[in-house]
């Protein structure tokens, strides 16, 4: 069994002040959404950069990204992760290639949430909040999705998964690659 | 799972059934853009004045009346002033918004530029839940789609008037639902409320005047210019006006959004009839949670023969509220401490930890029902369970705290006897829970 994923983030804030680099392509990215907002206003552009860099650093706020951040916001570090740190989508540690999240609220609870999670995670041989040890999926329990109507559900990154059965798991998983 | 108008022509859905309702060129052959020419030639009193007369009220779940909040903006501030649509939906139960953004957003960008020019808001931003992706690649679309063909830029359809629109993401937390908390996320900061007065449409974002009102409610905006206030207000009852979109999700046979007038008669018709009965046949009706997790949770007895009409009016009559109409049913087979412990972990995990009552209460309560789930309940816990929740209710600096407490309280009165069984004396059972 892997070990589960820790949601403190002091273990790396003190880590290192080395900042990031980024290609041109996540650079122009991060300008566009930078643009959307008041020039004196550019804080405001923190939460959507933030995927931006989560994305472009394998899947998870690393500190080099996080110090590249505050550069180019022109904040200090702490702001940055004053405001990673509340929102749940944001990864203080690595996670699989596979981010599985499944939606544990009432209507998919009710509906069998619990048949597919013991499911996936038999078949991973992992618990919910683990990742499997060659890195390609990590399973997170995580509060409801929007989905109720086609409740089972999880997420696999951004992807909607609907109206689950232990069937459709199955080909799911067997077509991430 | 079903999307239906019943009792209705489909007005707010109407676009999810028409091929590619989500283009520009469907969305104006089907008559779209119209109602904003038409808002364009009105004064800004005469558009706050039909959306008054339509007794629209907001579908984000606190139900305040749309034409009151916009009268509130003052509109001779030299401040920029905002138009925010909440597209956070995070409300177990609730996925019609989803469903509008996903078929509909040339509907959403319309109702956000004539609440834009009615209010002298030359910016408005779309908040979106995180988990949302692809319905922001929709939209950016759509916004692109329109801003190419005027009607979003500088000096829209030749009026003089300048507003544009962008797409904003969240990242994973239910309460930037709540206004004021999504206006400091989208600051870029922690998403903690705030102090309420001075209201968002006095000092929103950036501290200008702002509205923030929900998607569907929106949506609902090109609607009533088309028609006319007191024509849409028409379509359901005097207080509650319009049509309105129902997510159903749990034991039923027929899952889905549903839109229905305000003061369709009746839940129990709608429920066992329209959304096909029970799932499972041979399983009575137990539970529903009518207007999303944050209110009172019903019995069977209290819909069952008893005509309650799927309005504001109705559901506060049958002992619950509409909020944003996410219907969670349930069959006998749920054990209601259960339920309610799943709706108290979630109340706990979002909980912004910002107050004291809400984020240490949030937290005891788990921990009693924890104890209780593992056969460690004591007669006394029901009301240990009441008091935490009286000290949270009405005590928390937002809503999340009487959110957290509602369905508890609810529970308790009305299925004393799921409670009951829990709540033995364990030292002759040896900690046996009653479901082991
Ligand atoms: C904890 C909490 C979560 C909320 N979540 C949402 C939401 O996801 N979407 C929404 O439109 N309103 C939500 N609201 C209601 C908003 O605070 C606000 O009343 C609403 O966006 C106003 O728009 P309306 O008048 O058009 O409904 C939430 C409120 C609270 C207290
Ligand atoms: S009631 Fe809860 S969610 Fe609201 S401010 Fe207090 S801690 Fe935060
Ligand atoms: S309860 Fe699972 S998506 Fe809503």
């Amino acid at each position: 069994m892997a070990g589960t994923t820790a949601t403190s983030y002091t273990d790396q804030v003190l880590v290192t002040d080395e900042v990031a680099e980024f290609s041109p392509a996540a650079i122009d990215e991060m300008k566009a959404h930078v643009a959307k907002y008041p020039v004196d206003r550019t804080r405001s552009a923190l939460i959507p950069l933030l995927f931006v860099v989560q994305r472009e650093r394998g899947g998870w706020l690393d500190n080099p990204g996080i110090n590249f951040l505050a550069k180019f916001l022109n904040l200090e570090v702490t702001d940055v992760w004053e405001t990673a740190t509340f929102y749940s989508m944001f990864n203080l540690r690595p996670v699989g290639r596979h981010h599985i999240q499944i939606c544990k609220t009432l209507s998919c609870k009710i509906m069998g949430e619990p048949e597919i999670t013991e499911h996936i995670c038999s078949k991973l041989g992992i618990h919910p909040g683990g990742s499997t040890d060659d890195g390609k999926y990590t399973v997170t329990m995580v509060e409801c999705l929007g989905s109720c109507g086609t409740a089972p559900m999880m997420q696999i990154g951004f992807d909607y998964h609907e109206d689950l059965t232990v069937e459709k798991v199955d080909k799911i998983l067997a077509d991430c690659k | 799972m079903e999307i239906k108008a019943l009792g209705c022509e489909p007005l707010s859905l109407r676009r999810v059934f028409i091929k590619d309702g989500h283009t520009l060129d469907v969305y104006k052959k089907d008559g779209g853009y119209k109602s904003l020419e038409k808002a364009l030639g009105m004064t800004q009193d005469a558009i706050i004045q039909e959306v008054k007369d339509s007794a629209l009220r907001g579908r984000g779940g606190a139900g305040f009346p749309t034409g009151m909040k916009w009268s509130f903006v003052p509109r001779d501030s030299p401040k920029t002033k905002y138009v925010v649509c909440n597209a956070d939906e995070s409300e177990p139960g609730s996925f019609k918004d989803r469903y509008l953004l996903e078929f509909d957003p040339h509907a959403v960008i319309e109702g956000m530029i004539i609440a834009g020019h009615a209010l002298g808001s030359t910016t408005g931003y779309i908040y979106f839940r995180g988990e949302y992706r692809y319905l922001i690649d929709i939209m950016d679309a759509a916004l692109a789609e329109a801003r190419e063909a005027g009607y979003l830029g500088k000096n829209i359809l030749g009026s003089g008037f300048d507003h544009d629109i962008h797409t904003h993401t969240g990242a994973g937390a239910y309460i930037c639902g709540e206004e004021t908390a999504l206006l400091t996320s989208l600051e870029g900061y922690r998403g903690h409320p705030r102090m309420k007065p001075p209201f968002p449409a006095i000092e929103g974002l950036y501290a200008s005047p702002t509205i923030v009102n929900n998607v569907e409610t929106l949506t609902s905006i090109p609607q009533i210019i088309e028609m006319g206030g007191i024509a849409w207000r028409d379509l359901g009852t005097e207080k509650s006006g319009g049509t309105k979109l129902w997510s159903i999700s749990g034991h039923v046979k027929k899952p889905g959004v549903y839109e229905l007038p305000m003061g369709y008669a009746d839940m129990e018709r709608f429920i066992i009839e329209d959304c096909g009965g029970m799932l499972r046949t041979d399983k009575k009706l137990k539970a529903v949670i009518p207007g999303g997790s944050s209110v009172y949770i019903m019995n069977a007895g209290q819909i069952l023969g008893q005509n309650v009409t799927l309005d504001y009016e109705g559901l506060v009559a049958a002992g619950s509220m509409l909020g944003t109409g996410g219907m969670m049913v349930m069959d006998e087979t749920v054990d209601i401490m259960e339920s309610t412990k799943n709706l108290t972990e979630f109340y706990k995990h979002e909980s912004c930890g910002w107050c004291t009552p809400c984020r240490e209460g949030t937290d005891w309560l788990v921990k009693i029902f924890d104890r209780v789930a593992a056969g460690g309940g004591k007669p006394e816990d029901a009301q240990l369970l009441l008091d935490i929740c009286d000290n949270i209710e009405g005590k928390s600096f937002c809503a999340l705290g009487d959110a957290a407490a509602w369905p508890i309280q609810s529970a308790i009165k009305q299925f004393p006897g799921d409670f009951k069984k829990w709540l033995i004396d364990n030292t002759s059972a040896n900690g046996v829970s009653p479901n082991v």
